[in-house]
């Protein structure tokens, strides 16, 4: 229904779009000059039709459920029930009329669902009467305007550039959107989890908070020692470091190597090939971290007599790190090929080779650039889940053995959150708490990483 | 003092080639790992794409099928296939015991008696007639066929036992044991059995995202871009703007399921699980990447094309429109591509948004339950059959082939469309 609605007012905007261009030749015809190009005059009137439609349908997409909610809930409204019935009741006849109702029908219910449907229907040929009255009522008031001398062309410019703005600032209501999704839950969860605990404890068992029977009372006193997030911070923090302790070395030397050794000829096919390994889907390489990493240094560690978990550190970390080596390997190679000529000449002329050179003059000249590069590639190994959630363990160690398994801030999310989950929840609410926490890191991670890199580029532009 | 001299130039010297020496080996690492990354995933996942069919004799007895004579097309379908099915498996071996022809059952897929209608239902001739039918293998001895079956196992360690074995060897020495590509692979949507499962609901799934996906991430990020670049003041709002774009490329994948979980299905109340709401939340995380990316290409067509629009009398609005936005197009439209691509491959938000329910249905629009390529990965990389193995690797070719076609397509739209300026 909505969408056939909607078909016929994209044709009507069409139509109008040509009458307006209509009206314009035909004032063109009797040798008057016209402010604008006839297109403008059809746009307008375009824009004339597009308007009230928009207007009207968000306001029925807004009001019309609550409308017809009350209309049905007044007939229960001196029979006393409470607020909650009268939900569920509506609930009950609003499945019912879709047919998808399984519990008893009571008559009651039945006249409701009956009552839904017979409002709904109106509602909707409201709307369509509505809709186009107001589109016609509209498209004729501006038709009527527009002449010769009307301005057309700066009010159809005005609106494109009101929507180009509103386009602008969906970047911002993303970020509004993600603190005002994780800020509730966290403070309910907080209202529950004192913050001291949650920082500063060191179990973390949420499994704990889910055998409890949902009628019983919140007692606080059953979470503690269970939402003790050290060992997810120092886990989330230890494989971050063992990620860059393998991405720093490779990829900051084959960025030096691409940048000052490399012929132009191994540059075009090394660097691509390289950054082929950013492009693969990290859910790839938890699979290969886990079905062949992880086994394979179980093995190793068993034939030198170690202990080593199948799901440990090392196997998640070390594949994370081969994950990151890209970014660093590209951002450092752009970073140090931005050095200007000029500090490199001054070098070989005082008879420095070009290794000495790399060392004490380009290495520190380019410093802030390469410091924001391994700051992002440490956000990236933050907020990395999939390697961590397939290939390292679930369960909260606190623990700095690299065999050991540990579990990240982004495993745990995962965990608590794959399958159902009911919101209000304490654990549901630590998942949010934990990805806030996360949200931060990184924000403030990427925040200086990326005015360090902005700094550092302006200083040679 | 000369000799010193020329020692630690010499010392100089080795510093120097040392140093290009880890340089190339870091390159080398690197690329070591891209290779035996590679080479494993093809050597575990190229047997997935072929299935193992046992060649069985089945006789349509139609007594056992519960048959009158001349049966109506609606008698077939209705006919009770299960006993034939059943005698068929059983007659491979004349001298089994009930044990042993319970697990001659085992030996083919719990489909085994669909496989026998449809060969019926395709040629209603044959009944009373004995013709050997092609079954799809258990997918242990699907995994045994390919030689990825430790046989060597004490047989209380096997799911597979010394009967079936025996069974099945002397199969393949009879020739009735054929290995054809694996269509199914291509066409079933998940399934518990390995050897049914097929990626065609979470492709179907991924599909969907991803369109769904382009049609709200490619408009908001075009329209944002031309406004940041072209007509933007610059004050403290759009720096703040631009602070937030970079900010939000950033922001790990995980956070905006979260966006998804606590906005759009706890507030919108929209349904879980469904492409719908997993492209949105792409939707969200590739528009920075396309924003940065438009502009990026905006900003590369040269101020004179701009004048001259200008001095011509056109508006801001018509040269934009008309001049500079058509020329960055090309780059536009790759960098919506590497974006996409980068959305196609991403987990852990559908995860969160439910898409990893087990869906055994292929969806047929945005609204249904689905799962994703990658999401398809996971679950079946949880999934401790042996049999999954190869179909996880299997999928991962599968995905990493769309992730090259894109990322390829994206280059030759840069190279063949963009304009070359100076």
């Amino acid at each position: 229904m909505n969408l056939i609605l909607f078909t016929f007012i994209v044709l009507l905007g069409f139509t109008s779009y040509y009458f307006g261009r209509k009206k314009a030749y035909t004032i063109q015809s009797t040798k008057k000059r016209l402010t604008a190009l006839p297109q403008f005059y059809g746009y307008y009137l375009a824009i004339w039709c597009a308007i009230p439609a928009f207007i009207i349908f968000s306001l029925w997409a807004i009001f019309e459920p609550t409308i017809v909610k009350l209309l049905i809930l007044s007939d229960y409204s001196n029979q006393g029930y409470l607020d909650d019935e009268l939900n569920l009741l509506y609930e009950k006849s609003k499945a019912l009329s879709r047919g998808q109702f399984t519990g008893e029908i009571t008559p009651f219910i039945e006249a409701s669902a009956e009552k839904y449907l017979s409002l709904r229907s109106i509602a909707q040929s409201s709307k369509v009467v509505i809709v186009l009255s107001a589109i016609i009522a509209s498209v004729a008031y501006a038709y009527k305007r527009i002449s010769s001398n009307s301005r057309t062309r700066e009010p159809v410019e005005k609106f494109l550039n009101a929507v180009l703005f509103t386009a602008s600032l969906a970047a911002i209501l993303t970020t509004v959107g993600i603190v005002f999704s994780l800020i509730f839950q966290t403070i309910d969860f907080f209202k529950v989890i004192p913050l001291f605990d949650f920082v500063f404890g060191t179990h973390w068992y949420p499994a704990k908070a889910f055998v409890r029977d949902s009628s019983e009372a919140l007692d606080p006193t059953m979470y503690s020692d269970t939402f003790g997030a050290v060992p997810i911070f120092a886990g989330t923090f230890f494989i971050a470091f063992i990620a860059m302790c393998v991405a720093i070395p490779i990829g900051l030397m084959s960025g030096i190597y691409l940048a000052e050794y490399a012929s132009t000829k191994v540059r075009q096919y090394a660097k691509p090939l390289i950054e082929i390994l950013a492009g693969i889907p990290t859910v790839v390489y938890g699979f290969f971290a886990a079905l062949t990493v992880g086994p394979f240094l179980k093995e190793l560690g068993t034939s030198m007599g170690l202990e080593v978990s199948a799901e440990s550190a090392l196997a998640a970390g070390g594949v994370m790190g081969i994950m990151i080596i890209p970014f660093i390997s590209s951002l450092s190679d752009d970073v140090i090929t931005s050095v200007p000529q000029s500090l490199r000449d001054g070098s070989y002329a005082m008879g420095a080779t070009k290794s000495e050179t790399i060392k004490r003059v380009i290495f520190p000249a380019a410093l802030p650039g390469i410091v924001g590069s391994i700051l992002l590639g440490v956000s990236r190994a933050i907020g990395e889940t999939m390697i961590v959630v397939m290939a390292s363990g679930l369960a909260a160690n606190l623990t700095l053995n690299p065999l050991e398994s540990t579990s990240t801030i982004t495993a745990q999310i995962v965990v608590i959150l794959i399958g159902d989950q009911a919101f209000g929840d304490p654990k549901t609410q630590a998942a949010f708490a934990l990805g806030m926490s996360l949200f931060l890191v990184t924000l403030c991670l990427n925040i200086v990483a990326l005015r360090v890199v902005k700094k550092y580029r302006e200083k040679y532009e | 003092m000369n000799k010193n001299k020329e020692q630690l130039l010499n010392k100089r010297y080795k510093a120097e080639q040392r140093f290009r020496l880890y340089g190339l080996s870091a390159i080398f690492m690197a690329l070591l790992f891209l290779t035996i990354f590679i080479f494993k995933i093809f050597s575990t996942g190229y047997s997935a794409f072929l299935k193992t069919w046992l060649i069985v004799p089945v006789t349509f007895d139609a007594e056992l099928m519960m048959l009158d004579q001349n049966p109506s097309k609606e008698d077939l379908q209705d006919a009770d296939y299960y006993d034939i099915a059943l005698k068929s498996m059983a007659d491979l071996d004349p001298n089994a015991n009930e044990d042993q022809e319970n697990e001659l059952k085992r030996m083919v897929s719990y489909f085994f008696e669909k496989e026998i209608k449809n060969e019926l239902l395709n040629d209603p001739n044959l009944i009373g007639k004995t013709k050997e039918v092609y079954l799809t293998a258990s997918d242990d001895l699907d995994q045994v066929f390919k030689g990825n079956y430790p046989r060597d196992l004490p047989e209380d360690q096997r799911r597979v036992s010394d009967y079936q074995l025996k069974i099945f060897d002397q199969l393949v020495a009879n020739g009735k044991v054929e290995s054809k590509f694996n269509i199914s692979f291509f066409t079933n949507a998940d399934s518990r059995e390995a050897e049914l499962a097929g990626i065609a609901s979470s492709f179907m799934g991924s599909i969907f995202s991803i369109l769904v996906c382009l049609m709200i991430a490619f408009p908001v990020a075009v329209l944002a871009a031309i406004y940041l670049e072209e007509f933007a003041p610059k004050n403290r709002f759009t720096d703040f703007i631009e602070v937030n774009i970079n900010n939000l490329a950033a922001v790990p994948s995980i956070v905006f399921g979260l966006l998804g979980l606590g906005v759009l299905l706890a507030i919108f109340h929209l349904p879980r699980s469904t492409p719908l709401v997993g492209g949105i939340t792409l939707s969200l995380m590739t528009l920075p990447t396309i924003i940065i990316a438009a502009r990026a290409s905006l900003k590369a067509v040269p101020p004179s094309i701009r004048e001259a629009a200008l001095a011509m009398g056109a508006s801001r609005m018509q040269t934009t429109m008309h001049h500079t936005v058509p020329l960055s197009m090309p780059g536009t439209l790759s960098g919506t591509i590497i974006g996409l691509a980068q959305a196609l491959g991403e987990t852990a938000p559908l995860i969160l948004i439910g898409m990893v329910a087990f869906v055994n249905t292929i969806p047929g629009s945005p609204m249904d339950p689905a799962a994703s390529l990658p999401v398809q990965i996971y679950i079946w990389a949880e999934s401790a059959e042996r049999g999954f193995v190869e179909k996880v690797s299997a999928c991962i070719m599968v995905l990493l082939g769309f992730l090259i076609i894109m990322n390829l397509f994206a280059q030759i739209i840069r190279h063949k469309f963009e304009k070359k300026w100076s």
